[in-house]
């Protein structure tokens, strides 16, 4: 079983508190900066996006690391870095499809989420559920279910209106 | 460390930019945020400054929490001479500008003279620039945001700016940050216009060392339980202070046609469940997961399809219980328009409201309109003034000078119909039933206010034991204490204790949705001391920082007295005194505010405060706050 970071964009409030708690968890320090997650925003839409390291399972960084320091955790099937191994050349900063590979300014090093060790502080304190924590293939199911919801409310609609 | 962020003293008449430290002996005296902010005031300027000349100061700060794990530590500062009300003017704002700030490496900005033409300041990572504001002069709010981002290429800067408002120096322009945080009372908006200073952007990258951060995370996960799991907050984040008025409104507690009536009777096509249609989820400022505010879409109107956030209590009681309309598209545009234009909402809804009845009593005609109808309920009306104000077009120039100043102008004893106090209009609730609230407002520091002592919880009819377990921490407390509302005894207490608490979380930079404000329950001066310590590694005792929140007050005080704040500015309008309440619930009609009783309870507070009967400090307590060397210039 895999567990994963789901989030939801529906639910962000971009409010930004999972890039607090995930600098202090890391680095001690209050620096969004150096969080390995981040809320991408259009606020002039009232959009806001959490972005954070999917653990790819075929993961791009891993494929374009030159010195094979992007390496997979066998408990928590995280991908991070062996920095005894890592040179800084950037390469899956910018692999990464998503996006959610950092460097950090101040360390000048690759970081990216490791699931803090089993106990991500990012879901941990999203009380509106927009990053949760959840079995990998279940990760579909509350979406699943939202979506039937509205399925279900259209039909009802549908039959109210003397359609069906 | 949190300690270590600095102050920036920028001359904008020479362009002068200095740094310097902030010394633990002033952080143990004033925190920061307001607190600091009050010191600096005091020492920067010179009684009967002209509030928008340049030697004004504008100050520009962060709480000490901000950016840290305490909650809710989003809140940005901006005080100055007030060009509303010629005394203590002070705003304060959610956001992110503040932590983005603390990340550049500052806590305070002490801004001064006036720039020869428009400019700007980029704050990066310990430096300050002043770069021209061609490019963004005479824009709204948020494009101003988005030029700048653009600019630099960075989304991810913050901007605080002012709108077409300040550029114009309507009195009651607003300081705003993103799409509605609004640094909204006192004019500070007019005082960046009159420095010819448009916006401020930061961005920063600097480590905020978190002195104890395994406690910290800890201990920030119990306080947001302690917050998030109270009713009053998940209706905060579901309806966002509309519920509040709800509430109110239904008790008969709300202002209407200008203090003409204290109910909304027509509002159920605005009651706060009716904007739950236009909202898609809602939002919220740094770190906060009560998330008060609703993202909306304007249905219909001239305004369409525009993308804002709110509304607030003060959007309903501006553009519809004051003006007397029913509409929610007018509620959601004129929202947006203040929003875009930088104005406060709630001065802008009292002058309109104002102006509605002096057009209804004959005082102002069509000639003085230029034709607008000015009844009460034309929502055209409504949003063809807001225009008006901020563009400072006809009418809207006079309105736009505040209370005072357009009474003066218009005369024929137009000054009867105002709500005001210190020369800043009243929220849009009513006080008659209430005699705290009352008070309240009439001794806030910055003129009318809400947000500065008001018992908010002394609505709930709480049982004195609750009461009592509130209000003597963390100073002893053993005189009368009442759950009525509609009673005067103990009540002054109860105003002086949320004084305290509300500079105490000013100065930590802390909203207070978060405190004692609508939660009986909520963090309180036992919290916000573990919080100092755990985050920035400052032991002081829950008593020191009521202490600090005593002299900061103080210091307000004595800004007051220097520019001439007399005992007879904490009053009221006679309408408090003179007609009783006409709607609502039994308990709340037929009432006014008894004159002895509230003198009695205006003495009371006084003497808690270590004042004279005429509201100035005493040498003892000058000297038992350390303030009898004020001016001592140590920063």
């Amino acid at each position: 079983m895999r567990k994963m970071l789901v989030t939801d964009y529906e639910k962000c409030t971009g409010c930004r508190l999972c890039e607090l708690v995930c600098s202090v968890k890391h680095e001690g320090v209050s620096n969004p900066a150096r969080s390995r997650i981040n809320v991408t925003k259009w606020e002039t839409k009232g959009i806001m996006v959490p972005m954070v390291c999917s653990q790819c399972e075929d993961a791009p960084c891993m494929a374009v690391c030159p010195t094979n320091a992007r390496i997979r955790e066998s408990e928590l099937g995280t991908v991070t870095v062996n920095y005894d191994r890592c040179i800084g050349c950037k390469t899956c900063v910018v692999a990464c499809p998503f996006g959610a590979i950092n460097f950090d300014p101040i360390d000048h090093k690759v970081i990216s989420c490791d699931l803090c060790e089993g106990d991500p502080q990012c879901a941990r304190f999203c009380e509106t559920g927009a990053i949760r924590y959840a079995e990998a293939s279940d990760a579909n199911k509350m979406r699943q279910r939202e979506a039937a919801e509205k399925l279900y409310e259209s039909l009802q609609k549908l039959d109210g209106a003397g359609v069906s | 460390m949190a300690l270590n962020r600095k102050i920036a003293y920028i001359d904008l008449s020479s362009g002068k930019v200095e740094t310097k430290p902030i010394s633990m002996e002033m952080r143990k005296k004033y925190l920061g945020g307001r607190g600091l902010d009050a010191y600096l005031l005091y020492n920067n300027t010179k009684a009967g400054v002209d509030p928008l000349g340049p030697d004004n100061v504008c100050l520009v700060s962060a709480g000490i929490l901000v950016g840290t794990l305490a909650s809710a530590t989003a809140r940005t500062h901006i005080a100055g001479k007030s060009p509303l009300t010629g005394y203590f003017g002070s705003t304060n704002m959610g956001g992110f500008f503040a932590p983005e700030m603390r990340w550049a490496g500052f806590d305070h900005l002490v801004i001064r003279g006036k720039a020869e033409k428009p400019v700007y300041l980029w704050i990066h990572n310990g430096e300050i620039e002043i770069r021209d504001a061609k490019d963004i002069w005479g824009k709204g709010v948020r494009d101003t945001q988005s030029i700048i981002r653009e600019e630099m290429g960075d989304r991810e800067i913050k901007v605080m700016t002012i709108g077409i408002a300040g550029e114009n120096l309507v009195r009651y322009a607003n300081v705003m940050t993103e799409i509605k945080n609004s640094g909204g009372r006192t004019g500070m908006g007019a005082l960046l216009g009159s420095k010819n200073l448009k916006a401020i952007a930061v961005r920063g990258t600097l480590d905020i060392k978190i002195e104890h951060p395994v406690e910290a995370l800890e201990y920030n996960k119990q306080i947001i339980s302690q917050i998030t799991s109270a009713k009053v907050s998940q209706e905060q984040g579901r309806l966002g202070t509309l519920f509040i008025w709800g509430a109110t409104n239904s008790q008969g507690l709300v202002r209407t046609r200008n203090f003409q009536l204290n109910q909304m009777e027509d509002s159920d096509g605005i009651e706060p469940e009716t904007f739950e249609d236009s909202a898609f989820g809602m939002t919220g400022c740094f770190g906060c997961q009560v998330h008060c505010r609703a993202k909306y879409i304007i249905p219909d109107g001239d305004y369409k399809g525009t993308y804002d956030e709110g509304p607030e209590y003060t959007s309903i009681g501006a553009f519809a219980a004051e003006p007397g309309c029913t509409d929610l598209t007018t509620i959601l545009t004129g929202n947006h328009l203040v929003n875009d234009y930088g104005m406060d909402t709630l001065e802008i809804g009292s002058m309109i409201a104002w102006a509605m009845e002096l057009y209804e009593k004959g005082i102002l005609t069509d000639k003085d309109t230029d034709g607008l109808d000015l009844s009460f309920g034309n929502e055209k009306a409504v949003i063809e003034m807001i225009h008006r104000i901020a563009h400072r077009e006809g009418l809207g120039d006079i309105l736009a000078e505040g209370p005072l100043r357009a009474a003066e102008k218009i005369g024929k004893d137009s000054i009867r119909y105002q709500v005001h106090v210190k020369g800043m209009s009243n929220l849009h609730s009513d006080e008659r039933p209430t005699p705290a609230l009352a008070l309240g407002i009439a001794t806030a520091s910055r003129g009318s206010d809400h947000l500065r002592s008001r018992p908010a919880i002394d609505l709930y009819h709480l049982p004195e034991a609750v009461l009592r377990q509130i209000y003597s921490q963390p100073v002893a407390y053993e005189g009368p204490l009442t759950s009525d509302y509609t009673d005067y005894e103990g009540k002054s207490w109860q105003v002086f204790w949320q004084e305290m608490c509300y500079m105490a979380v000013d100065c930590l930079g802390i909203c207070k949705y978060h405190t004692i404000f609508l939660g009986p329950n909520f963090p309180n001066f036992e919290e916000w001391s573990k919080l100092l310590y755990y985050n920035t590694g400052l032991e002081l005792t829950p008593l020191e920082i009521w202490t600090i929140a005593e002299r900061t007050n103080d210091l307000e005080r004595m800004f007051n007295l220097r520019e001439g704040l007399a005992r007879s500015d904490d009053w009221l309008v006679d309408a408090y005194f003179d007609e009783p309440t006409k709607l609502g619930i039994p308990l709340i009609r037929d009432r006014v505010i008894d004159r002895d009783k509230f003198k009695q309870m205006i003495d009371e507070f006084y003497a808690f405060h270590g004042w004279d009967e005429q509201g100035k400090l005493k040498p003892e307590t000058l000297k038992r706050l350390g303030l009898d060397k004020e001016p001592s210039h140590l920063l």
